[in-house]
């Protein structure tokens, strides 16, 4: 349930866990007073009932405590969010273009892939432009998702905490082949990225056809 | 509490047996009777409901397994649009306001009418035509919409599908929604009887009240985007379109600022329904009874100034997301103040656990499930990973169907006696519910799951990781759908065949249990003089419940 890869994967699940925790208690309480007072007073037991119009204490309670829990939340969210957007100066950029249905990743060099290949323990920038209509990137392990809209760059970023390879979905929706819309990103160790890097890099000098691999 | 001649009985024919100018099926399409409009939109809404049902079935069945198993991408893609245009346009957002508060308004606040019945009956002949073409795009040639609900540019500029129909008709289903708030709101201020002031009315008139301000107030927004739309397609202006030098995000905040106080037009009139029924069954007094009115005020308010939480992905401003995201985090609060209001009401009550009372507790816990993923939307850093996957279809759902579906499932079972003056077998309601309950937890649940897990939205596809759970989902579709004909046969039968109800089968306290079932043409034979307010079991003191109504005829 929990097996993110990147340095946010903590934060949005540890606001999860903390959300879920609250509901879950929440769920459980309303459901068990529910059944608690149905058999309890039940007409066949209970046939004259009380009437209570209200109690202002209790509401005061059951408006207050809920506002305290919701902003705790709320900051929470706010917390980890500002990890996703706070990017660190020195991350290594990428142009990440999305079209219907396949993605391509530009690096500074202009090496051009269809599989994402990055560093572990590496911040990455990915600038996100599209060239026909909305997407979104998607990459599940790192808890980023971020749309990609014509004629706008919206912008997000990671930093693989595992070296592996994760899936790339697009999330928004794009047209008939919108759910096979699927490539990798590839989270290697530094030394062995520097190789791919450079080996791929000459490949495209040379003119080569690009290595197509996940 | 009420005095006055409500009703003689047997003199004058009920509203069924009417005869006005017209006859035949020209008395029911050319009625301004507020209850025939009612019944008129009840019978189109449940043949848009089977086609949307429809839609729905196929599509979890298509997603049983990875692969293709019935059906082409296109087609699952207009599958899911004509679902989510149906079902929002068609049913939900209609749904409580169009058959029960035209039915039950004017009743409650002892009119004979809602103030203008023309345009009542306008509302309706738009919402048949609307729907009429909603349903004549999937047949014209170009093919179904394959935009998916929200008709996201430019996507939906390039599609060379029946988008501009079907845009058009969600434009005339918008000005029936506009028409009918306005009717409501003109209602409630001006047609109340004597002695009904704002803190006598029942809560369902006031959630239908705030439900029609939203549709007065930001349904005109909808018309007015996809108007532009229609303009940036027939004429090319640049307006959200990026080719034109348009912005698509600008359509997003356009739509999203009617979209989302719509799913307040949704929610509202379930959470009155709820108020009512809960206090008739525990017989005795709601809880907090001005709390829940002004929660309702609460959430339409706070609601309209929620809408960007739909785009925290679309590259907005931090600030933008910031402000949204703790608005988002207040509107859960009057909803929370309304459950515990509804739970406390059970407290110490003589509680009958009646087919209507089941449905409406089987809305509390299926909301607050709803109301509690929410939360986690709500929260950024969390939202970014769940948006636009399953985990917002279980959540929607859950809000929507299991909210105001149940909804109106609560108010059929327990209004059906008095619109049609016939009782329905009980004991096959209550298999049904928990049949349909059942269900519904296998069907939406596991999409929570793998929703977090990343399994995105409007897929025809899937990778086999989430196999297990699309699996669990479409065995729990078929048994929801059991659950639904279970309903509905058994509503029809009892409609059609059930033992004559009473005037007051279940014990209630309101207006509309102490007129003639079914209702005469004008409701009441004199306009009540009200003098207590909508819930007052003061007769349980005296332990006499059953016997308390029949003093007033």
């Amino acid at each position: 349930m929990f097996s993110g890869a990147s340095t946010f994967a903590d934060a949005v699940d540890g606001a999860f866990l903390f959300i879920l925790v609250i509901s879950v208690a929440l769920l459980v309480l309303i459901t068990f007073l529910m059944i608690y007072f149905v058999i309890k007073y039940n007409r066949k037991r209970h046939k004259k009932a009380v009437n209570i119009e209200g109690s202002l204490p209790l509401e005061i309670l059951w408006t207050v405590i809920p506002t305290i829990l919701v902003l705790a939340m709320f900051w929470y969210g706010w917390y980890g969010y500002k990890k996703i957007r706070d990017v660190p100066e020195d991350a290594m950029v990428v142009q990440v273009s999305g079209q219907m249905w396949q993605w391509s990743f530009t690096y500074e060099n202009g090496l051009v892939t269809d599989t994402l290949y990055v560093p572990v323990d590496t911040p990455v920038r990915l600038n996100l432009i599209s060239l026909d209509v909305n997407h979104s990137i998607f990459i599940p392990a790192f808890r980023v998702k971020e749309d990609v809209i014509p004629n706008r760059t919206n912008f997000t970023w990671f930093q693989a905490t595992n070296v592996g390879s994760y899936d790339i979905a697009c999330a928004e929706y794009c047209g008939l082949l919108h759910a096979y819309m699927y490539t990798k990103v590839v989270v290697m160790e530094e030394e062995d990225y520097s190789q791919w890097f450079v080996t791929a890099s000459a490949e495209m000098d040379a003119g080569e056809p690009e290595e197509i691999e996940s | 509490m009420a005095n006055g001649t409500l009703y003689m009985p047997e003199t004058e024919p009920n509203y069924l047996d009417y005869r006005g100018r017209f006859k035949g099926i020209l008395g029911w399409i050319l009625s301004t009777d507020h209850k025939r409009i009612g019944l008129l939109y009840l019978y189109s809404m449940g043949l848009f409901l089977t086609v949307g049902i429809f839609f729905g079935f196929m599509m979890r069945l298509e997603l049983i397994a990875p692969g293709k198993v019935i059906i082409e991408p296109q087609t699952y893609n207009s599958f899911f649009t004509l679902h989510g245009i149906i079902m929002i346009f068609l049913f939900i957002i209609p749904g409580l306001p169009a058959v029960f508060g035209n039915f039950f308004l004017p009743i409650l606040i002892g009119a004979k009418d809602v103030a203008f019945p023309r345009i009542n009956l306008l509302s309706w002949w738009l919402f048949a035509i609307g729907g009429g073409l909603a349903i004549t795009s999937v047949f014209l040639p170009g093919g179904p919409a394959d935009t998916g609900w929200t008709f996201y540019v430019p996507y939906s500029i390039r599609s060379t599908t029946n988008v501009l129909p079907a845009a058009f008709a969600a434009f005339i289903l918008g000005f029936s929604s506009i028409l009918t708030g306005i009717n409501f709101v003109t209602t409630i201020h001006r047609l109340r009887a004597p002695g009904m002031d704002w803190f006598k009315m029942p809560l369902f008139i006031w959630s239908l009240y705030a439900t029609a301000w939203i549709q007065v107030l930001a349904t005109p927004i909808i018309g007015i985007t996809l108007l532009l739309v229609a303009v940036e397609r027939l004429f090319g202006i640049g307006l959200f379109d990026p080719a034109l030098g348009g912005d698509p995000v600008l359509f997003q905040h356009l739509f999203w600022i009617y979209s989302h106080p719509a799913v307040y037009i949704m929610i509202l009139p379930a959470m009155g329904v709820i108020s009512e029924i809960i206090p008739v069954f525990a017989r005795r007094t709601i809880f907090g009874y001005s709390f829940i009115a002004f929660s309702s005020l609460a959430i339409a308010f706070f609601g309209s100034l929620v809408w960007a939480h739909h785009m925290f992905t679309a590259g907005m401003s931090d600030t933008g997301r910031f402000v949204f995201s703790l608005l988002t985090f207040l509107v859960a609060i009057p909803s929370a103040i309304k459950v515990f209001n509804w739970i406390a009401t059970l407290y110490k009550g003589s509680i009958q656990l009646a087919p209507p009372m089941l449905y409406a507790l089987g809305f509390i816990f299926l909301f607050s499930i709803g109301g509690l993923t929410g939360l986690m939307q709500g929260a950024l850093s969390i939202n970014i990973h769940i948006h636009d996957t399953s985990f917002i279809v279980g959540h929607f759902h859950y809000v929507m169907f299991g909210g105001t579906g149940f909804g109106i499932f609560a108010a059929l079972h327990y209004w059906l006696p008095k619109m049609y003056g016939r009782m329905y077998n009980e004991k096959r309601a209550k298999v049904g519910f928990w049949v349909l309950i059942t269900g519904f937890n296998l069907l939406y649940f596991p999409m929570l799951v793998m929703g977090w897990l990343g399994m995105p939205r409007r897929y025809y596809d899937y990778l086999p990781e989430f196999h297990v759970y699309h699996f669990i989902s479409t065995i729990g579709s078929w048994i929801l759908i059991t659950g639904l004909l279970i309903m509905a046969v058994n509503l029809i039968l009892g409609v059609r065949r059930g033992a004559k109800a009473t005037d007051n089968p279940w014990g209630g306290e309101t207006l509309e249990w102490r007129i003639q079932t079914p209702p005469t043409h004008e409701n009441f034979h004199e306009i009540p003089v009200i003098t207590g307010g909508p819930y007052e079991y003061k007769i349980n003191e005296n332990g006499q419940e059953e016997k308390k109504y029949e003093e007033v005829t």
